[in-house]
Parts: structure tokens; sequence; C-alpha cells
């Protein structure tokens, strides 16, 4: 399916990226060409083929759950852009 | 002692051992050929300040007798590994002037065996590219040129900087990262050898996560031997990694020179494409012969679902990037644009901070991933890998490895497949399969190219049979007598 500029709107509302007004177009048009591609795997039989899901067969290790690692405020804040008394400041949420 | 970075890790190590030379004097010889190579542009932090530290410590240990498996050897680390105290960009420019408060699990391996750190290497941004050109601090400059040409080529991507560090033997050995090829095509582009292991012999914690399936942490290196050393201390069970195999981490060198005779060698038929340059076919055949002398057995087999291989990926590998390159909110650490509202701090940093490969494969993955396309592209392709893992355990009934070239052509010009994203996925033709199935694959150099440019052949084992993988190599490696070395222009 051909994506046009309505559907890359969408996807980059999804994506969280602002895109300019007038480079939607040309976007739409790199990702439909790159779609297209990816199509012919409609081509490969998967009929009760199950989904591989992880690179090698492997159940989830269990661990106690205890805390391993914490109380270093400072090490997490570290690289923040913007801290105030010990917190991440973000922009206001709550009006 | 004349060229302390001409030796191979292997050499160096023996020397730092019989005091030959000290770790300051073969840190020293290092730290000047990276300052003396800029224009290369392979690192995007020097760190020679600490790199000399870190070597004298290494003296003092060898002279108490305490040296560890890497004492005292200068390595260069790619910018996905995070350091602590040693800023870590992945190649871009949202992660700002980022500072890791600890240490990625495959670094500190190296650190805990005593190896050196000269600085961060340069990589394609977020290990998106196959050219090293998507870095937001400009693309890596292969050391090595066509014959009577000044152009510029790549030394392929992701872990250009890795391999280009190697080849101008400005390191001893380098990290790198391989989610679809990222070590094997540049390891074939620079005449280095490259090693991408079984899905989880590497633990991924502290790693920049892309593709978290697919993504796998291995050396590049001067020569087969060497990148057994270095995947020796890089790999081992890490409880902080899920994905971390729970397995017993063998001493890989004892593997190189480990003979082969009796081995049974595939050659799969669906890798002769159309297009393919018919040196790298020449190449090819080379291979084959080298291990049949060696005491192989060749049998043609079939992977039916290669060519579906690529169209996987380009849904897998930006799927889970959309979701990993999530966290990049401005919020935490990295880049922050001010905005009037949350929603555009979010959108407006995101829009200046990722670069446009990077804006390109979110949107895909956000795409494929969104209600209605789900089960259409992304289980798709699930299935698919399913399938293409199903062909590769199908030919490890007949056989015990793969002989494969590893990238379809020699190193390429700058600039001269950006413009098209699908003819530059087109690299990693040879090399994705082996992620998408979890495989463990070896790339090294086998000769030159008409225009005098390395050209690299693959061996792909069964899953943990690295032992398989390295005993092949070497004797690749020791059949072609590859000992060219870029001319040094730089």
């Amino acid at each position: 399916m051909a994506i046009d500029a309505a559907i890359v709107r969408k996807v980059a509302k999804l994506a969280r990226i602002r895109v300019a007004e007038d480079r939607f177009g040309p976007l739409a048009r790199e990702l439909s060409g790159i779609l297209q591609w990816i199509e012919q795997l409609a081509e490969v039989d998967t009929e009760g083929v199950a989904p591989m899901t992880s690179a090698v067969p492997l159940t989830m290790p269990m661990r106690e759950d205890v805390v391993t690692e914490g109380g270093d405020a400072a090490a997490i804040l570290a690289n923040a852009p913007s801290v105030r008394a010990g917190f991440f400041v973000v922009p206001k949420v709550v009006e | 002692v004349s060229d302390l970075t001409g030796l191979t890790l292997a050499a160096a190590l023996d020397g730092l051992k019989t005091r030959r030379f000290s770790s300051a004097e073969l840190t020293a010889a290092h730290v000047a050929a990276m300052e003396q190579a800029r224009s290369l542009n392979a690192f995007v932090l020097e760190t020679p300040e600490t790199a000399m530290a870190m070597a004298k410590a290494s003296d003092q240990r060898i002279a108490r007798g305490e040296a560890g498996r890497l004492e005292g050897a200068p390595l260069g680390i790619k910018d996905l590994f995070c350091t602590r105290g040693v800023r870590s960009t992945a190649g871009s420019r949202i992660l700002g002037e980022f500072t890791p408060t600890y240490e990625s699990t495959v670094t500190a391996n190296l650190w805990r065996d005593g190896a050196v750190m000269l600085g961060k290497l340069n990589m394609d941004e977020f290990a998106m590219g196959s050219s090293n050109e998507t870095s937001a601090f400009g693309p890596v400059i292969n050391p090595w040129r066509s014959r009577n040409s000044n152009q510029a080529l790549t030394p392929g991507g992701s872990s250009g900087g890795s391999a280009a560090a190697v080849a101008a033997g400005l390191v001893l050995g380098a990290t790198a990262t391989d989610t679809g090829g990222s070590i094997r095509q540049p390891a074939a582009f620079t005449g280095t050898v490259g090693v991408k292991p079984t899905y989880g012999r590497c633990s991924r914690w502290g790693v920049v996560a892309f593709a978290s399936s697919l993504d796998q942490a291995g050396p590049l290196a001067k020569t087969v031997e060497d990148a057994a050393i270095l995947l020796t201390s890089m790999s081992g069970h890490d409880p902080k990694d899920s994905t971390s195999l729970p397995v017993e981490r063998p001493d890989f060198s004892g593997s190189v020179g480990a003979s082969v005779k009796g081995l049974r060698i595939g050659v799969p038929k669906e890798y002769r494409v159309d297009g393919m340059a018919a040196e790298i076919e020449t190449l090819w055949s080379r291979g084959v012969d080298w291990l049949k002398d060696a005491g192989c057995e060749i049998v043609e087999v079939s992977l039916p679902h290669t060519h579906y291989a690529l169209p996987a990926y380009y849904i897998i590998a930006p799927a889970e990037a959309s979701s990993n390159l999530a966290r990049y909110d401005g919020m935490r650490y990295g880049l922050r644009v001010d905005g009037p509202t949350l929603e555009d701090v979010y959108e407006l940093t995101r829009a200046e901070g990722f670069g446009e490969e990077v804006k390109r494969r979110i949107l895909i993955g956000a795409y494929v991933l969104s209600a209605g396309y789900y089960d259409a592209y992304y289980l798709k392709a699930l299935k698919v890998r399913r399938r293409i893992a199903d062909d590769f355990d199908r030919a490890f009934e007949k056989v015990d490895a793969l002989l494969t070239p590893t990238a379809p052509s020699a190193a390429f010009g700058l600039g001269e497949r950006s413009a098209d994203p699908v003819s530059m996925y087109l690299n990693d033709i040879f090399t994705v399969t082996v992620n998408l199935a979890g495989l463990p694959a070896i790339s090294v150099p086998g000769g030159l190219s008409a225009e005098g440019l390395p050209l690299g052949l693959q061996v792909i084992g069964r899953a943990l049979d690295e032992a398989s993988v390295f005993a092949l190599g070497a004797v690749i490696e020791k059949a072609a007598a590859f000992t060219s070395a870029p001319q040094r222009w730089w």
C-alpha cells in the first residue's frame, strides 16, 4: 500500500517527531519506495508458521525480587537537561 | 622497538609479557598514531590521558605478575558502548554530551582483563547505516583507496570507525556491534577481521539499543587470532541482560589453528545473486578451493528464503528501533528543545536530535506497528524470520558451516549510494540472514579487487559453534595470505 502525506502525518504524530509541512510529500514518496520493496514478503507462504520472537530459544530467567541498585539520585540526574531540588524538571502537563 | 602500531594484538601482548616494551610505550605510540590520523575521522572522542593512566597501571600490574589476558593493550571502543565518565553518543546529536554514570558489561570485561582505552569510535547514528554517512560527526574515511585514485571511500558501517581504526593501525583492536552486518561488512571493506558471535554471547547491558532481538557485540581485529582473544574477554554470561546465554565462556583462541579436516562446508546457491561483481564470485570459488585443500568436504545447500531476509529485516529492525528510541524524549538526558507544551518539546527535540535515516526508520517502525498494519507487516515479518531460521536448521543437518562472500561489492565512494535507501540496504544481503537466525559468523579478508581494495569471505556456524567459525576463518586467513595494508596518505 502506498503511503500518502496524511499517513505520514499520522505516523509522525505517533512517533512524536515534528515534520515540516513541505517534507510530508517527499517523506511519503521515500517511505512508499521502501514499503513497495518490503511488500515482496507477501510471496512467502507463512501458513501455520509460528512467529519468531527471539533469536535464540530461551526462557526468561527469574531472580529474587529484591532491590539490587538504587538510592543514587545524583547519578540518575547527572545528565538531565534541567534539575531542581533533586528532581527532573519537565514542562507543565496539568493545567 | 620501531613500529609498535604495526604489531598484531597477539604479538603486542607477547612483547608486553616478555618486557620488550612497556604498555606506556605501546600506548604512547598508538596515541601518536591516533592524533596523526584525524583526517580519517575514526574517533569521535580521544582519551589520551585516560589511556596513559591505564597503561601505567597495567605496567605496574605486569611488574607485580598480575597481568590480565589483555593487560596493557590499547583498544578503541565503538561509541555505542556506554563508558563511565566518558561521553557516549551513539553517533547521534540527541544524546548530546551524555556521560554515563555506569559501564557497559562488555567494556567492563575488557578493563577487568587489563585493556587500555584510547577513545570512542565513530559510527552510523544509532548503528543505522552501512557507510558511516549517517553519523552526526560526519563520515569516517576508509584508509584504503583504489589504485591511482584519491577518491574518499566508505569504511562501511555501522562500525566504520572501529574498522578504519584497526586497518590504519590506530588501535590493536576495537569493539563493534552487528545488527544486520555492521561488524562484518566494515571488516570486508577495510581488510580486517570481524566476528558477530551467537546472539546472547556478549551482554547487551550498557550498549545503546537499536533492535534488541538482533543487536550483538563483537570484535574488529587485525587477525583471526586477535579477534578470538578479544571475544574471549568480551563475552560471558551477564545476569543484567535477560537474553545473555547462561553458557560457559570458552577460550576462543584455542580454536585458531585447529584442524578442519572432515568438516562439511555448505555453499548456499541462493547467495549467487544478480549483479554480484565477477571478482566476488571468483573470490568465493577460491575460498571453496582453500577449504577443500584443508580437507573439508564442499556441499551445495539451499537457503530458499534468503531473498526475503532484507525486507523482513527492514520491518523487524525499524519496529524494534521505534520502540527503543522512544526513550529519547528530552526529559532525562541528552538534547532538549523547548516549546510551549510537553508535546511540542517531545516533537521538537526528536526532530532536531535525530538524523534523516533514523527518522525514516522510526517512522517505518511506527507505521508497521500501528493499528491495522501490525498483522500484515510486523507479524508477517516474524513468520518469515522463522522460515529463514528454519532454512539454516535444515542446512546444518547436512553441513557444519557455510561459506559465502561478506558483501556484494568492495568499498564504494562516499555519497555514491546515500540518495537511495534501498540500494544502501542491499549491502547487507549476505550478512543480515545471520542476525535474523542468531548465528555466529566471521568475515576474513580473502584478497583484493581489481582496483586494489579488500574483499571479505564469511563463514557462518551453528549457534554457539564459534569454535568452527574461528578454525575455518584461520584456515582461510592462512591460505589467502592477505598481507596487504593501506598505503598511508593520512
